[in-house]
């Protein structure tokens, strides 16, 4: 029996529901073209931030500024050059040569800086032809100044501005670290989102001893992490009215199994990716569809969700009540 | 104004014309024409084409010689082909120029005129280069403005194909070549139009063609060479008359009417100039004032120089003239007049019409090295020919109190038009004055109908190096070529400028007056000097202040206030409407740096628009009681020369200095920067004693040697003021060191601020990890203290222990810097290599200096780092030229060796009368350290003392020579230009002479003096000026050539990375009796790092493997013993793209065309992989030096060619790999 695997996200349709996250492996032509040949149902491309955006613009102007008309023997000390391409040039062209060369939806990242920028740059990846648009929101509230009310309005406020200038469907990709995580993901939606991508990772700090410095980097995700996103798109699935992208710690069928059962659209990889190669993908939708089968499930369709919070026999089990559950099984070992 | 009117300055004038009518473009970096080159190698690499459609292939060569025989060659093929270059540059063309004229081949080079060096280098203008190719058979054609650098670069052009006389079109540097100015620009199809096709078909039909084979270039005997020179002459009968032609039609096209010499004046004139270059523009408006004031006076503008036309000449005269004075900008020293004086008196003799007396001549010299000439001067020399007795020769813009052949003049002469504004700037290096005002200058100047001009003046520093931009604004053409001396508007950009400099001094009363200032309107007056109050006040100035620093930060420009003070002078001056104004501001920005982002155009109109806002005007309290003065330019300690002489140039008063307070050869004293007190640091480093370990790596590495450490004792230590630091000297090893006290001290007004000695202190504290040893701090905190401290430091006597009972490092660091204080950039990374060099062997040290960098912060006048002990004694330095200091330094040592010889010999023949043991200590004893050399010098001391006592003669002949007894540490210094490019077959030639010198190559893999242009040390995948596109060729491998030699020291140091290794490397060279190559990397602004992690950069280069450390000793290698190349650094562990791409050399690449930085950056690394594999290899190798191998400079024998490497040898080929000393 041959299972019906494709799913809807953000109203594209896709032949499974297997992404590719943003990563370095959606950053080239080259890798992306490897990625649909193991097939993929989507790609993300990596994140352009409007911050490095304006950095490197900066950096570029500083230097040819540097040292410039410092004396009479030197005017400066670089060419001008024919054309720097800072700016979302190079993005936009990925973005184009990614839609010229696969046939699976290109999906756009931006993390946006500036309130012009995230608007104005948003419309310059629809123009440039992507599928749809994933804002990589995150702002670290670092001051104590900053109320969480703030901090969610902030928010709100970007999403809308962003869904009121494209046409494009616009994905959320959200951190947990919301206090009422529900609620955020209803505003979200309702102030445009048409889906939402749980969760985002970021870069941490690390402490290098030999050197005492702090060391901002990335660790790559693993299957433990998965339990996360798994709640919360279990408790989301039904209460909003949006696609529910799930990332984050997807490394094995039974990871993508897990997340579609608790009402994930799409399943989005990146460390699997690039720990285990494109093929991986192949490996993953043989297991999800080899289970499926097994269990009789006509298609995905059906089985999305069909352990959400709503759908659950135990809804309980994805609130306070699980907590307690797990602290106990723990501690019963050593009582 | 029309769609024809631009904006630009003499280079770029030239060089589109050039670049539109050639096809190939042979290039080399020189001041003031490096520009030329540098566009046209820019157009070409974006794909601008030639009017036949092609683009023009340009290439860098190694030399101007290089230069000149590629387009040599070029032409022998039958391109069109052109050159551009000046002075030194124009020297070493001379001998293909004879050829290339000589062959009568149609070509233009252009020349922004510049002084030959002489008693001293000069970067600026004047005709002695020009005047110096007047023999080569080339057309000499002069343009006097920016107009005419275009105009004349195209009659150039057009009239050598049909002559057949190769040109040369010069205009004078810096005047003309780097002064915007307003033109009427000629449109591509009107190029097209001038130039024949057929003359450019002839000139092909000429080239070397294996189809119609010719020979040419043939050597030639008595017999017929001088009728083949003579049968040229009718070409350059007809030149003449070709160029005018041309001239005219370039004037039925155009409008602009010239002739080979244009007479400008009284029709009726009988006082009459004959000028040619820029300084026309000044002479024509003194002509013109005279003539409306009645008097009959005239000017004649020389355009074409060569051929000399005497018919169009004396024709170009009124027939009514009595008297002619002709202005030279050169001078021939022994010649009977200056080459233009000489010409017009012969021009007279031969065509002035028979019967008819002939007017008198007189000849003077003015502008040397861009001297200033102004109408002033013009009308001095119009009112000489009034004088009874005119002087025959004389000079006019100095005071020559010697042979007293200056004329006066009256500075109050002012010829400036009704509604001229005048504006000066006065700006720092590094904050965008200039380029905000040449924008300045374009925005009114392509915008409005008025005309535009600016020049700009800078100083010799390239750290804290303040800029003064003159700018003027009228409805006619701008041709006055002098500096603005009464300014409608003066602006100071730099709050500081105030208390050092007299900005005021050019505001004419009621001129206004703006002045960007961290204190407001109400708080700005009483921090001004009390010599600028009461100038405001005297001269009723009106006066703004902005916070232009505080605007750009907000607007997110640190640092760059360029924005902001232009919009307040454009809100201000009036010059455009305010809102007009701003757009056109907004305008020029976005054409200027639109293609750099959006952000940038984004936070600069930010900036514009908040600057108005902040400006203010101050309303004037009327009383001038500042309790601040200006501080005196130098200490009243300063010897009687720098306060004389020195403390006039640093105060910007040079001009003042008469002939009779200069050098008469060119010496000048050392140790001079020690007076100047810049004090341009904003933050200085303090020190923390209580967590130092006393590692020697801050001083090490500061390049301006303001950061020092000594010993002392602690009954010293009594004498110190309440704030000075010092602690028990913590290396307890029982050395003479133990028990002294330890002091770190910085000296705070010669601080550049770049702060690199925090960034290599190793030290941090235990509670606060970004607490170091060392901390920036503000400067105006610890000024003070600071000032007490570090005099008291410099009273402290250096201790100077021997090098062998302290590790290098520390032991070196220990020793007095004899260089100090060098205007180098903030943070630069050659000058500490210099500063170790002048700790180790500073006492008995002769440097030979290519030119470049270190010639410049080294030799520019006004001062030198190079500097002397206690005992008056110091390094001896000198700059010969760029491509010839190899050689110029084996020169050194072979005289002190030859002089050294006859001492010795002198010595034996007076042993008895000087007796022993002297004699034989003289002669006899070593002198391998300080110790012993002190001791030698004594015995030197003695024997002198003896010596005029003795009755023999060869006593008085021993005495003129004793001092060459000690010993003499010979180093050859230069950057990467001169050692791998200009100077390589001179380095090559001394590298094999087997004799001991010292070669430390300051390699920043850039020409950086001249604005970055690519050597052949330049790394793949950078950009560089001439290598726009990356360069695709790899580094040359300087060492393993040198190496090749077998009997030369070879070591490759980073000092960031390796500073053990660079201290050692230096004693090694030092010590080896034969050639040594020290390859030092420095890092250099033109990598695009921050230039405050320089050094711990370093150590990431090596780490990734760009570079290798190691060391290449020849005496590890005699007797087969050893392998003479050992690895200082390790296997490289970090990729180089990871470490390359924090240069903005490579990164702008990435940037801009990621594919090909990709590529080359994937070479670049299997470049670094291969060179490691193979110096890896190397250094396992058994390399027999031969003993013959040592120079043996005591006979002045040459070395043996070093014997063969391993090759059978019976020991194996080569052994595991050595691994690496740390």
């Amino acid at each position: 029996m041959s299972v019906d695997l494709r799913t809807r996200y953000l109203g594209l349709e896709l032949k499974h529901p297997i992404v590719a996250s943003a990563s370095p492996l959606t950053s080239s032509i080259d890798s992306l073209k490897r990625l649909e040949a193991a097939g993929v149902a989507a790609v993300v491309l990596p994140s352009l931030f409007e911050e490095q955006i304006e950095h490197e613009e900066m950096a570029t102007h500083n230097l040819m500024l540097a040292g410039a008309e410092l004396s009479p023997e030197a005017h400066g000390f670089f060419p001008e050059m024919q054309n720097y391409r800072t700016g979302p040039d190079q993005y936009l062209e990925l973005i184009a040569d990614a839609k010229k060369a696969l046939s699976v939806p290109v999906i756009a990242s931006l993390n946006g800086h500036t309130p012009g920028g995230w608007t104005t740059i948003a419309r310059q990846l629809q123009d440039a032809g992507a599928d749809a648009i994933e804002l990589n929101v995150y702002f670290l509230a670092a001051s104590v100044d900053d109320t969480s009310a703030e901090v969610e309005q902030r928010y709100v406020d970007l999403v809308q501005s962003v869904t009121r200038q494209v046409s494009l469907p616009v994905a959320v990709k959200v951190a947990p670290y919301f206090s009422a995580m529900a609620n955020m993901a209803a505003r979200l939606t309702k102030a445009g989102a048409s889906g939402l991508v749980l969760f985002n990772r970021f870069l941490q700090p690390d402490i290098v001893l030999e050197d005492l410095e702090v060391s901002p980097h990335l660790v790559l995700s693993t299957s433990d992490e998965l339990r996360l996103a798994l709640r919360w798109i279990a408790i989301l699935r039904g209460r909003v009215d949006a696609s529910l992208g799930a990332t984050g710690g997807a490394h094995t069928p039974e990871d993508v199994l897990k997340l579609l059962l608790a009402g994930a659209d799409c399943v989005m990889l990146a460390s699997s990716l690039l720990t285990k190669g494109p093929r991986h993908i192949g490996t993953m939708m043989r297991g999800v569809e080899d289970w499926m089968a097994e269990r009789e499930y006509a298609s995905v369709a059906q089985m999305k969700g069909s352990l959400s919070q709503q759908s659950c026999p135990d809804p309980d089990a994805f609130e306070r009540a699980n907590y307690m559950k797990t602290l106990q099984s723990y501690t019963s070992e050593f009582v | 104004m029309t769609e024809r009117s631009y904006v630009l300055d003499g280079n770029e004038a030239a060089a589109r014309i050039a670049h539109l009518t050639s096809e190939v473009i042979a290039i080399y970096p020189i001041t003031p024409s490096s520009t030329m080159g540098e566009l046209a190698d820019e157009w070409s690499a974006k794909g601008r084409k030639n009017i036949w459609g092609m683009v023009p292939e340009v290439i860098e060569m190694q030399s101007e010689a290089g230069a000149a025989g590629a387009v040599h060659g070029s032409l022998q093929a039958g391109a069109l082909t052109t050159t551009f270059t000046a002075s030194q540059g124009l020297l070493l063309k001379l001998p293909n120029m004879f050829k290339i004229a000589g062959e009568l081949t149609p070509a233009v080079f252009h020349i922004a005129a510049r002084t030959l060096a002489t008693h001293a280098l000069s970067i600026f203008g004047d005709h002695s280069d020009v005047m110096a190719a007047r023999t080569t058979g080339f057309a000499l054609l002069a343009s006097s403005s920016v107009q005419e650098a275009q105009d004349m670069a195209m009659i150039a052009h057009m009239s050598t194909l049909k002559a057949r006389v190769p040109f040369l079109h010069f205009f004078d540097g810096f005047r003309t070549s780097h002064e915007v100015n307003k033109i009427d620009l000629l449109q591509e199809d009107e190029v097209r139009s001038l130039i024949d096709d057929d003359l450019v078909v002839a000139h092909r039909s000429r080239a070397l063609n294996p189809d119609r084979p010719v020979i040419r270039g043939t050597a030639q005997n008595p017999d017929v060479f001088f009728q083949a020179r003579e049968a040229c002459n009718l070409y350059y009968e007809a030149a003449p008359g070709i160029v005018q032609q041309s001239m005219d039609r370039f004037a039925a096209l155009t409008g602009r009417r010239y002739s080979l010499f244009w007479y400008s004046g009284a029709p009726d004139a009988e006082r009459v100039l004959v000028q040619m270059g820029s300084g026309v523009g000044a002479s024509r408006e003194a002509v013109a004032k005279l003539v409306a004031a009645g008097e009959k006076v005239g000017l004649v503008t020389v355009r074409l120089y060569r051929p000399f036309d005497t018919q169009a000449f004396v024709k170009a005269l009124p027939k009514t003239v009595r008297s002619i004075a002709v202005l030279d900008r050169t001078k021939e020293p022994g010649a009977i007049g200056e080459p233009l004086y000489q010409d017009v008196v012969t021009a007279l003799v031969e065509a002035w019409p028979e019967g008819m007396p002939a007017p008198r001549v007189i000849g003077g010299r003015y502008g040397l090295s861009s001297k200033e000439y102004t109408p002033a001067m013009a009308k001095a020399a119009l009112d000489e020919l009034r004088a009874p007795q005119p002087k025959r020769h004389f000079t006019v813009g100095i005071v020559d109190d010697v042979t007293r052949l200056s004329l006066k003049w009256d500075p109050a002469f002012d010829t400036e038009a009704e509604g001229v504004t005048r504006a000066v700037f006065y700006g720092l290096g590094a904050d965008g004055t200039v380029g905000a005002t040449k924008n300045t200058v374009k925005i009114i100047g392509e915008n409005t109908d008025l005309h535009a001009q600016g020049y700009f003046v800078y100083d010799s520093k390239k750290s804290g190096a303040i800029t003064v931009s003159h700018l003027r604004f009228g409805p006619k053409p701008i041709e006055s070529t002098y500096l603005i001396d009464r300014a409608d508007f003066i602006a100071c950009h730099q709050f500081e400028f105030m208390e050092k400099l007299d900005v005021l001094a050019l505001a004419r009363p009621g001129a206004t007056f703006l002045l960007n200032s961290p204190y407001g309107p109400d708080e700005v007056w009483d921090k001004l000097p009390r010599e600028a109050q009461e100038t405001i006040l005297a001269r009723k100035l009106r006066f703004y202040v902005v916070d232009a620093l505080a605007v750009a930060q907000q607007a997110g420009l640190a640092g760059r206030i360029n924005t902001v003070t232009q919009a307040c002078f454009f809100a201000i001056s009036g010059i455009l409407p305010r809102e007009e104004a701003i757009a056109k501001i907004k305008d020029a920005i976005r054409k200027t740096y639109g293609k750099r982002g959006e952000s940038v155009l984004t936070r600069n109109f930010a900036a514009v628009d908040a600057s108005l806002a902040a400006l203010r005007e101050v309303v004037l309290p009327g009383r001038a009681d500042s309790r601040l003065v200006r501080r005196p330019t130098v200490a009243r300690a300063a010897p009687d020369f720098v306060q004389r002489v020195t403390a006039m140039m640093l105060d910007g008063k040079g001009d003042l200095l008469p002939v009779s307070a200069m050098p008469v050869d060119g010496t000048f004293p050392t140790g001079t920067t020690q007076w100047e007190k810049r004090s341009i640091a904003q933050e200085i480093p303090i020190w923390d004693e209580t967590i130092c370990t006393q590692c020697a790596i801050c001083p090490l590495v500061c390049p301006h040697a303001a950061i020092r450490m000594n010993v002392f004792t602690a009954e010293e230590m009594k004498r110190a003021p309440a704030g000075f630091k010092a602690v028990p000297w913590a290396r307890k090893d029982g050395g003479a060191l133990d028990g002294m006290m330890y002091s770190l001290q910085v000296a705070p007004d010669d601080c550049t601020g770049c702060g690199i000695c925090v960034d290599v202190c190793p030290t941090r504290s235990k509670t606060e990890v970004k607490h170091k040893a060392i901390n920036m701090a503000p400067k105006l905190d610890h000024l003070d203290a600071e000032r007490v401290n570090y005099d008291f430091y410099l009273s402290l006597p250096e201790v100077r222990p021997p090098m062998d009972s302290i590790d290098g490092l520390r032991g070196s660091q220990l020793r007095q810097p004899l260089f100090e204080y060098s205007g180098a950039c903030s943070g630069c990374g050659e000058t500490p290599y210099l500063k170790l060099l002048s700790q180790l062997y500073g006492d008995h040290l002769m440097v030979a200096n290519a030119t470049g960098c270190s010639s410049i912060y080294g030799g520019n006048l006004p001062s030198t780092p190079w500097s002397q002990n206690a005992a008056g004694q110091g390094p001896a330095w000198a700059n010969s030229l760029f491509e010839d200091n190899a050689e110029f330094g084996l020169g050194m040592r072979l005289a002190l060796d030859a002089q050294r010889d006859l001492a010795q010999m002198l010595v034996r023949a007076l042993r008895v009368q000087i007796g022993d043991p002297l004699a034989t200590e003289l002669l006899d004893s070593p002198q391998d350290n300080d110790e012993q050399i002190r001791l030698q010098r004594e015995r030197v001391k003695r024997l002198k003392a003896i010596l005029p006592a003795l009755p023999s003669p060869e006593a008085g002949r021993l005495l003129a020579v004793a001092d060459s007894l000690v010993v003499r540490s010979v180093w050859i210094i230069g950057g990467d230009g001169w050692a791998y490019d200009i100077g390589y077959g001179g380095l090559d030639h001394v590298l094999a002479s087997g004799r001991n010198v010292n070669i430390l190559v300051l390699d920043t893999e850039v020409y950086s003096n001249t604005g970055g242009q690519a050597s052949k040390s330049t790394q793949r995948g950078a950009v560089a000026k001439f290598a726009a596109a990356g360069k695709a060729s790899g580094k040359k491998d300087l060492g393993m050539i040198a190496m090749a030699y077998g009997n030369v020291y070879v070591a490759q140091v980073a000092m960031g990375a390796n500073p053990v290794q660079t201290v050692r490397t230096f004693q090694e060279a030092a010590s080896w009796d034969g050639p040594s190559l020290i390859i030092a990397y420095s890092h250099c602004i033109a990598h695009g790092i921050d230039m405050t992690t320089g050094m711990s950069h370093q150590r990431d280069l090596v780490k990734s493997g760009y570079l290798t450390l190691y060391h290449h000793d020849p005496r590890l290698g005699m007797g087969g013993a050893d392998q003479p190349l050992k690895l200082d650094s390790r296997k490289p562990t970090l990729q180089l793209e990871q470490i390359a791409m924090k240069e903005g050399r490579y990164a702008m690449l990435a940037q801009s065309d990621p594919a090909r930085s990709k590529q080359l950056m994937k070479t670049a690394q299997h470049d670094a992989n291969a060179r490691w594999q193979l110096y890896e290899q190397l250094a396992g190798v058994h390399r027999v030096v031969s003993e013959d191998g040592r120079a043996d400079a005591a006979t002045g024998a040459a070395a043996a060619p070093a014997a063969p490497a391993a090759a059978g040898d019976n020991k194996p080929a080569a052994t595991p790999a050595q691994e690496p000393t740390k």
